[in-house]
């Protein structure tokens, strides 16, 4: 299953800026080209390392939005990056990177918050893979669920699009809490993504202002909301949740009080309270 | 204080470990849990990284770095599964 799969080797890149659009009222999406860049599975992340002119270097995770195997000498890598106020990082990254700009990147890291199709999987597999719990490898894919609070969606738009790109039949659902309707990152690729044949559904929990005629109305997410938008653990779904580092905490203590095994839950902690 | 968890530190430990931490299983010698490294609970500060035991709280390890040195210390831990290939 998707166990450990197997990533290719992270290493220290030079990036340059490509695009820099606005992605939310706060955040931005930034396109990279990466020097040798060697391909990403979905769900991996980098480390963006800036240098100031008298050398003072500051280094951050992100996220990547993209996923694939490299594409010749140099590789389109896309991020999403929230405006922390005040942070150091990332108000640079959002308001002033522009195209031109050049970065450093070190990557692709980290193969536990990872998906990948039934066809990767099943390779691996063959090579003697388990799963998580170190049990055999089931035959059926186990359906995933994935929650993400604010930017903690970037893993899982990689994710939600190698599944529709693989066409996997494995069910796949997103249940996403932003502040507002304008807080929705990657809302075009979600649209689509909903429509595509492989079988995925997201779930929007707005936390401040929702669309006008929405059913329900603003407010965090609760335990018995979140009951309602995942997966059973009946249904022994893999589940991977994703924001920050309070979202993340509030919902998987929430999901072991509803039955899911500790085992199945992948956690990844952005930061903040 | 803020922290965050084991994921953050696979750039920072692939600076010196030739495999990826985060699928790398520790045993905490606090409890014996066994736990993916991606599991732990990290605090990072000016003055290092501490990576605790996400069952008993225990340190792991710690990072420190300082200009061209590193210190990396695992003294919470009685060993490390690293899958090979
Ligand atoms: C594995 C991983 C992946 C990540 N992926 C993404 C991503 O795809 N997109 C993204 O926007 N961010 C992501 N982050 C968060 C990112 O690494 C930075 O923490 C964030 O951009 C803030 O950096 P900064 O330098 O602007 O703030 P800093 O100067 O580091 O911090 C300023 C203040 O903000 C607080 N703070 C730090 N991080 C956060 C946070 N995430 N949320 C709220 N408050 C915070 C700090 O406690 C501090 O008080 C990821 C983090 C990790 C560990
Ligand atoms: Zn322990």
């Amino acid at each position: 299953m998707i166990g450990r799969p197997s990533v290719p080797r992270s290493g220290w890149h030079p990036a340059t800026v490509v695009a820099n659009t606005p992605e939310t009222t706060s955040a931005a999406r930034l396109e990279l080209e990466v020097e040798g860049w060697p391909g990403n599975a979905a769900g991996q992340h980098l480390d963006v390392r800036l240098t100031a002119p008298d050398g003072y270097t500051a280094t951050r995770s992100y996220s990547i939005a993209s996923s694939g195997p490299a594409t010749g000498d140099v590789t389109r890598v896309v991020l999403a990056v929230d405006r922390v106020p005040d942070g150091e990082v990332s108000p640079f990254l959002v308001d002033v990177a522009r195209a031109g700009d050049r970065v450093e990147v070190h990557g692709p890291l980290g193969a536990f918050f990872v998906w990948q199709p039934a066809a990767a999987s099943a390779a691996a597999a063959g090579s003697g893979e388990s799963d998580a719990a170190g049990g055999p490898v089931p035959s059926a894919p186990r359906p995933v669920q994935l929650i993400a609070g604010g930017s903690g969606v970037v893993p899982f738009v990689a994710m939600a699009q190698a599944h529709a790109d693989a066409d996997d039949a494995t069910p796949f659902r997103l249940l996403y809490s932003v502040r507002t309707p304008a807080d929705v990152f990657f809302a075009p690729e979600f649209e689509r993504l909903v429509s595509a044949s492989a079988p995925f559904r997201l779930d929007l929990v707005y936390t401040r202002e929702a669309p006008a005629g929405w059913p329900m109305a603003p407010a965090r997410i609760t335990r018995e909301a979140l009951a309602e938008a995942v997966l059973p653990a009946s249904d022994a779904p893999l589940v991977y949740v994703c924001g920050s580092t309070g979202f993340v905490e509030r919902v998987a203590s929430w999901l072991i009080e509803l039955g899911h095994d500790a085992r199945a839950i992948r956690t990844e902690r952005f930061g903040g309270t | 204080m803020q922290h965050l968890d084991g994921n953050a530190l696979a750039g920072a430990l692939a600076e010196f470990l030739s495999f990826d931490v985060t699928t790398a299983i520790a045993r905490c010698n606090g409890c014996g849990a066994t736990d993916e490294f991606a599991r732990a609970i990290v605090f990072t500060s000016p003055a290092g990284t501490v990576v605790r035991c996400p069952s008993c709280d225990h340190v792991l390890a710690t990072l420190v770095e300082s200009g061209d040195r590193a210190w990396l210390g695992f003294s919470g831990v009685s060993a490390i599964e690293v899958r090979r290939g």
